[in-house]
This record gives C-alpha cells, structure tokens and sequence, in this order.
C-alpha cells in the first residue's frame, strides 16, 4: 500500500465548494461509523460512507471523486437522520457529485443512453427523471 | 504642595507585576502624574505590591505620611484587592478605604503600544483616586448561622455528605423524594474497577445514615419551597403521606406480599418486574417501611378492599393518612439530587420496544442476585439464556442532534467493560461484543479495567457504531461496522444492551428555582468556578455532590460529596459569618414607596416597611423599602430601578461612579 501524503492546500478550493453546495461541516465528523453502519448501499460501495467523510477530512479529494461510492449513494438520507453530529452526509454526497457533473462532458448518464438502460419495464418514469437529475448536468 | 486642595491624603502605588505591567506602561510616568492629582500625599512604584516586601512599603507608608486612603495600581482587584485590604486595615486604615486602579488585565495585558498604554493606566489611576476621595468607612455586619444542614437527595452523595457532617457534629436532615434512600448505587450489581457488590458497600452506609444521632430522613418527601439566605434558610418539606404510620410498622412485609393489586412496575427493577399498590421498593431499603401508591391502590381508587389493613399485625396501615407540610431552619444546603437516563422514544433503529434490547440499567437488575430473574442471566422475552449479547456505547452520548446529549456520559466505558466481563465470568460460552466510538476510561485502574475485559475475557470489541438493529425470528440482527478494517458487518444477537446517555434530572429546572442557583445548557447545577471551587454554587451556602452536577461514577460522586460536607462543617463551625458591607442602602427620607426595587432585586433581598416621619412637627406614615442586607449579593440593580434615587449602593454610590467616569473624561 502506498503512503498517503496529506497537502491540505492541494484541493482547497474544491473542499471550498463542497463546503459552499453542502453547507456541512466535514470536521463536525468524529468518525463514529453509524452512516456506514446503516447505510442501505454499501455493497454497491468501494469507499464506505465515513471513509468519504474522513478522506474529506485528510483533504484527500481525489480519492473521494474517484470513488464510485458517490455514484451508488442513493439519496435516502439515512445516514443524515441518525448523524449524532448532525452531518448531512447525503449532502456532502450530493456536492461532490455536482462538482464532478460541472465539468465539461462528465455527466454520468446521458439521455441517448436511457433507452439501452430500460431493460426493466417495471422501472417507474419517476425513477428514470431523477436519475438524469441526479447524474447530469 | 503638588497641586489641588489637600482634602484628603492618598497613597498611590503603582506595580510593575515584573515585565506584565512594566513592559507596556511606564510606571515612573504613572507615578509623576499620581503626585499631580487632587488629595494625593504620596505615590511611588514597586515591582511586585504583591509582595512581602511591597505590602510592608505601602504599610511604612501609610504612617510615614499619615495616609488616610489608597490606590494600588496593579492586577485585577479579583486577584488581590483582599490582599491590599488586609495590609491596609493592618496599618489602621479601614479596608474600604483602599481602591484598586486595574492596569494589568485591563491596560497592559491588552495594548501594545506604552505610549497609549501608560495614557490608559494614567487615566485608570485617575478613576480610582477620585473614586477612593468619596468613599467611607465601612463596616461589615454579622449574621447568626442555624448549625444544621439540609441534604437534598438520599443516594450515594447525600448519604456521604450527610455521614461526614454528622460525624462532625452537625444535625443533618435528608430530603429523599422515593421511598428509601439508596438512590441509583442500590440498583447496581457490581461497582467497578474493583467488582466489589454494590449493596454490600452502600447498605451499611444506609444504615448508618438511618442510625446516626445526628441524621434525620425525611423519605417520600419533597422540598416545596426555600426562602433566606446562608446561615439561615428557611425550608418547607412536604412529607407525602405513606398511609403507612412508621412508628408501629415493624417491616414485616405481609402487606406486600398479600396486595392483591400487582399491576404496578417496579420503578427499583427498572420496570422489569410488578410489585404491590403497597411495596418497599427493595429488600434493604431504608427505612424498612412500605408505602401505599395512591394510583395502584383498589382501597384508595375505590373504597373497597383495604386486604392490608386487615392483615397489618401492628395497626400500621393508615388510610386517614394526609401530606404533611414542615418548616425546617438550616445553615447550608447541599444538593445531591441525582441523574437520569435519556428516554429511548427517539432511537427507532435501535428497536428498544423489543423485549430482548435492554438498557445497561436494566442489565444491572438482571445480573443482580436479588433481581427479578434472581440473578440468571436470560432474555427477558423467552427467558432462554442468550448465546450472543450485543453491547452499544454512546446511544445518545456525544450526540449533537436534538435526540441525544451532546456530552460524554462519562460512565458507560466503564460499566459495559464490567458487564461484559460479568457474562464472561458467569458464562464463558456467552460471545459478547462492544460497539463503540472511543473507549474513555481515565481514572485510577480504569483503563487496566477496560483492557482486562478484551485481554483476559476475549470480549470483542468494535470500533465503529450500529446502524440498525432488525428482529428476525427470535434473534435479532445488529447491523453494524469495524471502522477500523472498513467492514460492515451483521451479528445474530440474542440480546442487546444500550448504554443510554446520563441527564439531568427532569426536575431539576424547578429546584433550580426554588434554590435561586443556576443550571448549564444541559440543566446539570453550575459550580462556581469550573476548577477552583467545584462543589459550591454562585448562591452562598448551597453546595452540589454528585451527578446532578454532571455525569459522575461513584468514586468521584463520593469525592465530592465529602468536599461539600467540608465545605458546610467550615461554614457551620463559624460563630457568625461576617456579611459583605457593600450592600445597598435606602435614604428613606428620598424613598417614594414606589416599590420598584422590590420588583427588581433578583435576590429578594428588598421588602418595605411602614415608618413615621416628623414632618415639620406632623407625623406622617410612610411606606419604604427596606434592604435585608444578609440577602443583597451588592449587584446594584436597585439603584438603577430606583427613581427618586432613595437607593445606594454602599461602596459604590453614584456619586463615587460619576466622580470616576469624570476623571477619565478629564
């Protein structure tokens, strides 16, 4: 395993606007682990969901955008409801997604790709109208 | 002659404090200008006034040229201004004849620059001396003090305060709402780090308290109301009535074993087990005589049955019985009146409405030998002995969110270390596993404790918390994390115990009121200075023991408790207690009677009094305020209030404020 080289400057301004999108507080974490104990998609997740936190915390962003556990993250809030510190973390989910949706031809899903997708007729339009919210720009 | 008129002769000493003052303000500058001001006869600067040798500089002084008052320039008058007092009255000045000019926290502490810093101290100086022109000699008056103390609360603190007090040979009195005194340490199995028996270390302080000459307890009894001041409250206790006459009742326990009402839960078992509309609530309870619970009671709720009083052998049953209201003098109060745990209401992942999910409190009765399962260790659902048992620390600990405290209850570390050590030892095939966010166990062999729990009895612990628990079966699956190797995992419990958070308990906003003390955020008691005097309250005469004061274990609650009995047998053994002379005065001649100061006084130390007055040869009848100066804490409120300006404050009388604002103005 390589050593992880801690340059708090390094993504400062991305830490700004995660900070800016989510109004959280990343350092009002203190790592208990109760979103990732009752997170309902982790096995979906490469990074658990306090790892996101604390890699955030480390000013390791790179590894947080590059995560596919932003992507599986599904919205439902249950770690924001049981935080003990009040830490959103569906939110702070929510921003670091964004950022990466801003740049220039990274949506995750785009609209000509949808039709290949629906394989499951049972899948609600609803479903399919949040998820390109969710996944582009 | 150094200018102005000579009215007065001042000595001013200004302090270096080393480099603290010196560094900053230039005290020979502050000395020159000293020497200019109106009625100063002598000025001169010292390194440390503090000092020996600078106490006995201002003294010679003083008599050298026949000083009649003085300004120490130096530190705030919190830190020495009894220092200087002292000294002063030592050379025959009266201690109020000596004013403090604050130059340290207040000017050089807080400026850089030594030109605009000795200004400021120029112009502090100023204040002080024109100050210390207008004040008076004042005397201090005395006040009686009634040698007996009040505990509040019957647990391990009252218990510990009132046994130290009374050994020192003071009557003490303890108010204990429940039945029995005993409070939380009576429920609890074992105590760590020792594992010595709960009951067995507190039950013969019980006693002992019950027997003391010097102890008297008021159980089942409430404090109602408080009205004075220290040396000399006045209390009004209610004594709930037991319907049981306490003299005749020998504790045989018929009543309560042939009660047919059994619906009630015990409060002492945690709920987990019913006891008669009349009980004692534990076996050692003291003292040893039931009560009757006006709820559960069929005779009381209906007028028939009375099975009790047929049966009662002595006659003891008194179902005529009424609350009975008692006023008691003392000198000091101690509170000592406990904590609580959190409700759960607001933890729905945690599924504490299943049977088999317990708190650590419930726990203790379980694994408690005299408890409802007689000290087996099985679910309360089934009754079955558990394979696994699940412990989960913090629930509502370190919790910032509106369900939980955001404070570390401090004690549950600890506790479920022993508990899962006390499986261990019972049932060394019981698996026992730890979720927990940090392990917290500073304190003499505590951490020693907590490892042996992991080292020698191969409990696992988990760092990481429990995000949900699901009922399957007759299991139940905790769903939790190791955050440590970044795996979630899934245990099949059997049971699970959650370590609920400490709080304050739910009435102590209105015993807050009722003592005029005050309470933090989380509405634990306030001490008086966090590190410097911890068992006393801002309120003269009141101290705290114990969890009411915030999350304590036994060993620090029993620390405490003896240094607020410290505290009360130092007050009790004065004499008299000499009261502080800077308090307000009424000129009744200016007083309107309007009353407003009365309304203001926080400290209800103003009432009024109808007086006489000659005016040009007519008498005339007069309405006025009247100041109890054993109660006034000198804060001035009243003076402000007041609109014809009949209301000084001594000490500090407008004209000594105005003359200060004045000279700074200069």
């Amino acid at each position: 395993m390589k050593k992880m080289k801690i340059t708090p400057d390094k993504y400062e301004n991305e830490l700004l606007q995660i900070k800016k999108i989510s109004s959280e507080m990343v350092n009002d974490c203190m790592q208990c682990g109760k979103c990732t104990a009752g997170c309902p998609a982790t096995l979906e997740m490469d990074l658990l969901p306090h790892q996101i936190i604390r890699y955030l915390q480390l000013g390791q962003f790179h590894k947080v955008i590059e995560s596919k556990t932003i992507w599986s993250c599904a919205s439902c809030f249950t770690c924001a409801a049981r935080c003990p510190r009040g830490v959103d973390l569906a939110k702070l989910m929510e921003a670091i997604r964004l950022i990466s949706l801003r740049k220039k031809g990274n949506n995750r899903l785009n609209v000509e790709d949808v039709s290949q997708l629906m394989t499951d007729q049972k899948m609600p339009q609803q479903a399919i109208v949040s998820a390109l919210r969710k996944y582009s720009k | 002659m150094q200018g102005g008129i000579k009215l007065r002769k001042i000595g001013v000493f200004v302090c270096w404090c080393g480099s603290n003052i010196a560094a900053t303000v230039d005290v020979e500058q502050v000395v020159q200008e000293a020497n200019k001001m109106s009625g100063v006869a002598y000025a001169a600067d010292y390194q440390y006034m503090c000092s020996e040798i600078g106490q006995n500089m201002m003294k010679d002084a003083i008599l050298k040229h026949n000083l009649d008052r003085v300004v120490i320039a130096a530190c705030s008058p919190r830190m020495h201004e009894g220092t200087f007092r002292r000294a002063a009255e030592e050379s025959g000045i009266n201690p109020y004849l000596v004013e403090i000019a604050n130059i340290r926290e207040q000017c050089s502490w807080v400026h850089k620059d030594k030109k605009a810093g000795t200004e400021k101290a120029i112009a502090l100086t100023r204040a002080a001396v024109a100050k210390v022109t207008l004040n008076t000699e004042l005397i201090p008056g005395e006040i009686d003090v009634v040698k007996k103390a009040l505990i509040i609360g019957g647990g391990i603190a009252g218990i510990q305060a009132a046994l130290d007090i009374a050994d020192a040979g003071y009557k003490v009195d303890i108010v204990e709402k429940t039945p029995s005194i005993g409070g939380r340490m009576a429920q609890l199995d074992k105590t760590f780090p020792t594992l010595d028996c709960s009951a067995c270390i507190l039950t013969p302080k019980m006693v002992d308290a019950a027997r003391h000459p010097n102890i008297t307890l008021h159980t089942y009894s409430e404090v109602e109301k408080i009205s004075g001041y220290v040396g000399n409250f006045n209390v009004s206790i209610k004594k709930k009535a037991r319907y049981v006459d306490m003299d005749k009742c020998t504790g045989c326990r018929i009543c309560t074993e042939k009660c047919p009402s059994k619906k009630a839960k015990s409060e002492f078992e945690e709920g987990l087990k019913n006891r008669g509309a009349v009980y004692i609530p534990f076996a050692q309870a003291v003292p040893n005589v039931p009560v009757i619970d006006t709820d559960e009671c069929i005779k009381l709720k209906t007028g028939k049955c009375g099975l009790c009083e047929k049966l009662c052998p002595s006659g003891a049953i008194d179902f005529n019985q009424k609350d009975e209201m008692i006023t008691e003098e003392y000198g000091a109060i101690v509170v000592a009146s406990g904590y609580d745990i959190i409700d759960l209401d607001k933890f729905g992942e945690y599924q504490y409405d299943h049977p088999d999910v317990i708190t650590s409190l419930e726990f203790e009765r379980i694994t408690n030998a005299a408890g409802p399962t007689n000290g087996k260790f099985v679910r309360p659902s089934d009754g079955e002995k558990p394979k696994k048992v699940v412990f989960v620390q913090c629930v509502g600990s370190r919790d910032k969110t509106e369900r939980g405290k955001s404070y570390c209850s401090k004690i549950c570390c600890m506790y479920t270390a022993k508990h899962s050590m006390l499986i261990k030892e019972k049932y060394p095939d019981i698996e026992a596993y730890v979720f927990y966010i940090d392990v917290r166990t500073p304190g003499k062999n505590f951490d020693e404790f907590q490892r042996r729990a992991v080292e020698k009895y191969g409990v696992q612990y988990i760092k990481g918390m429990v995000g949900k628990i699901f009922p399957e079966g007759k299991k139940l699956m905790v769903h939790g994390v190791d955050t440590m190797s970044g795996e979630t995992l899934v245990i099949d419990a059997d049971m699970v115990v959650l370590a609920a958070a400490t709080k304050a308990k739910s009435d102590a906003v209105d015993l807050k009121r009722k003592l005029n003390i005050s309470t933090d955020i989380n509405n634990f008691f306030t001490e008086a200075h966090p590190k410097l005097r911890p068992v006393e309250t801002a309120s003269a005469g009141i101290y705290l023991a114990g969890a009411c004061q915030g999350p304590k274990d036994i060993p620090e609650t029993v620390a405490q408790s003896s240094a607020a009995a410290a505290k009360v047998i130092g007050l009790l053994n004065k004499s008299k207690l000499v009261n502080n002379p800077c308090v307000s005065a009424v000129d009744e001649s200016l007083c309107s009677g309007c009353l407003a100061c009365t309304e203001m006084c926080p400290y209800d130390a103003i009432s009024f009094k109808n007086i006489e007055i000659d005016d040009h040869g007519q008498k005339i009848k007069k309405v006025v305020a009247d100041v109890n100066e054993a109660l006034c804490h000198g804060c001035g409120g009243c003076t402000v209030t007041c609109r014809p300006g009949a209301i000084d404050l001594k000490g500090f009388t407008n004209k000594q404020i105005l003359a200060e604002v004045d000279a700074i103005c200069r």
